[in-house]
């Protein structure tokens, strides 16, 4: 016990001797675990999001308005027939309005309650048995025409959803969100890394008296260690401590009335706050951990 | 433990039972720095226990090398540096923190801690060798009451005089009662009549049982102690002179001896005068 107090007070009393260097790697960490904070969730939404996509395996059929009830009838049929196709699902003009009605929320609500006449098309939700064929089912409904032009099989078709496009554009833009801020996550994290590591050398330099006289009168190794891993880990849990206050203050502040009032941020599939501080956490006390830890190996020579 | 350790046969040699093993012994040890300059050259020695002994030679001799190589600091080219029979490249990284603690260290720069006062530059060589808090408040002033030092325990280090400081350090090197106490030119810094305050307490220390070895290049001061001189020259052992027999006088005795045979007798009363 005493010993542990004899190693906290060691690791302040250089970190007050050493406070520019602290402060620095202090910082550093504080930015990188913020945008870890940002990227981490949004990440996660946007994962999630995928998963959604790809598990959507119908293809919608929407018809036009002229299209009598004899030639629904055989166009179901027919769809019916397709190879891969499990099920073929009718959706009237009521349903859809119905559909539609379960998917909004608010003012949005309200604004449908006030439409004149549907503006629904009728569609036939077409389930596939597996995504990967999603694309072959589309094809099938319409096939490319001589003339290179899609022609559907039956003239009452108005449009097949392109689920394949759909989902390349949201990988795409997900995608590229993800490379952007991944890189700079990851220099942040090399940067503050680098930071803890020169904070810890400096240190060193500044107590190598003191490390002289340890091991002169027998301190063991990881005695003169220890000091320096507390002052790491101290610098991490300062940094990783501020920037969980800074995201909570973000969440309360500008978060939850967002998803109060904004339908897309609250549908969003994210994560809870408590699991992102212990990943927060863990990872400003992995860096700073790591940090001192390459420099005690490399400038401690014992 | 202790004693286990000092019983401990010698590797490679038989030894009568009862007999302890010298507390220094070197064999063939040399040592050569990078670029080709020869630290020691086949150097061969025994120091036994309770000896005072001093290593002499000019600047570049290796005396410094051989304190490095006693503390397991450096790693010698060839030979053996044995610490009361043990092979001290036997004994591992993890353990020659434990040889340390039984080795005491005294330098002529002092290595005091500027930012810590007298009491806790001593405490600090108990505090980082596990002593507990009881321990430190009861050997420190204990060790200091020794040195003389009993009045500037809350001092910091810039405001003693470098005799005081060497005290300090001799203090912090022999809180533990190390066996074996090794001083790298303690005088080097001091005035003479300093000096001979510091090998005074050193005698002092020699005569509870613990061995002295001294290194320095004073060799005027070294004639006139009148004991062990193992002179080196270019990393090899010129003279090795047990000298003449003033082992059973007492420290007040050796003090006197000693101004007188430097003729500071003189300038000893003067100084008092003026106190």
């Amino acid at each position: 016990m005493s010993r542990l107090t004899f190693f906290i007070a060691e690791a302040l009393r250089a970190m007050r001797r050493n406070a520019a260097p602290s402060v620095a790697a202090i910082v550093t960490i504080i930015v990188t675990t913020l945008l870890l904070g940002v990227l981490v969730p949004v990440l996660w939404a946007s994962a999630s999001k995928n998963s959604e996509v790809r598990n959507q395996i119908e293809q919608r059929v929407f018809l036009y308005e002229d299209a009598s009830k004899s030639e629904i009838t055989s166009l179901q049929h027919r769809l019916r027939q397709l190879p891969h196709v499990t099920a073929v699902q009718y959706v009237d003009k009521k349903q859809a309005l119905k559909i539609l009605r379960t998917r909004v929320k608010g003012d949005l609500k309200n604004s449908i309650s006030q439409l004149k006449n549907n503006p629904l098309p009728r569609s036939f939700n077409v389930k596939v048995d597996d995504a990967n064929n999603l694309e072959a089912v589309r094809q099938e409904i319409v096939p490319p025409g001589s003339a290179g032009q899609p022609k559907p099989i039956s003239p009452i078709i108005q449009e097949v959803t392109d689920s394949r496009q759909q989902a390349a554009t949201i990988r795409r833009v997900t995608s590229a969100v993800e490379i952007v801020l991944g890189v700079i996550a990851a220099l942040l994290l090399l940067a503050s890394l680098l930071l803890v590591a020169n904070t810890i050398r400096l240190s060193i330099y500044a107590r190598r008296r003191e490390v002289e006289v340890m091991r002169l009168v027998g301190a063991t190794n990881w005695f003169i260690r220890w000091p320096f891993v507390l002052e790491g880990l101290i610098v991490g849990l300062i940094g990783a401590g501020v920037a969980v206050g800074i995201l909570w203050l973000g969440k309360v502040t500008i978060a939850d009335p967002l998803s109060a009032n904004l339908d897309l941020v609250a549908n969003l599939q994210t994560m809870g706050f408590a699991p992102l501080v212990a990943i927060l956490a863990g990872a400003a006390m992995a860096v700073s951990a790591l940090g001192s830890g390459v420099t005690l190996r490399r400038f401690l020579r014992i | 433990m202790r004693r286990g350790r000092e019983v401990a046969p010698r590797p490679g040699g038989v030894r009568p039972a009862g007999i302890a093993p010298p507390v220094i012994e070197l064999r063939e040890l040399t040592q050569v720095y990078p670029g080709g300059h020869v630290g020691l050259d086949r150097l061969t020695l025994e120091v036994q226990r309770g000896e005072f002994a001093f290593v002499v030679g000019p600047t570049g001799c290796g005396k410094s090398t051989l304190i490095k190589l006693l503390i397991g600091e450096v790693t010698p080219a060839s030979g053996h540096v044995l610490i009361a029979g043990r092979d001290i490249q036997k004994i591992g990284a993890k353990k020659l923190p434990m040889l340390r603690r039984r080795i005491g260290t005294v330098f002529q720069d002092f290595k005091l801690l500027p930012n810590r006062t007298v009491y806790d530059n001593v405490a600090y060589a108990l505090q980082v060798t596990g002593g507990t808090r009881s321990e430190i408040r009861r050997k420190v002033p204990e060790i200091l009451r020794l040195v003389g030092l009993q009045t500037k325990i809350h001092n910091y280090p810039d405001e003693l005089s470098g005799g005081e400081q060497q005290r300090v350090s001799i203090a912090r090197a022999f809180v533990n009662h190390p066996p074996l106490l090794l001083a790298d030119e303690p005088t080097g810094n001091l005035d003479p009549e300093t000096s001979i305050g510091i090998m005074q307490l050193l005698y002092r220390i020699n005569r509870t049982g613990t061995t002295v070895l001294v290194v320095t290049h004073d060799r005027e001061m070294v004639d006139k102690m009148r004991r062990r001189v193992i002179a080196l020259e270019a990393g090899r052992l010129v003279r090795d002179e047990h000298g003449g027999g003033y082992h059973d006088e007492s420290t007040r005795e050796f003090a006197a001896r000693m101004r007188a045979e430097m003729g500071l007798e003189e300038a000893r009363r003067l100084d008092e005068l003026d106190r």
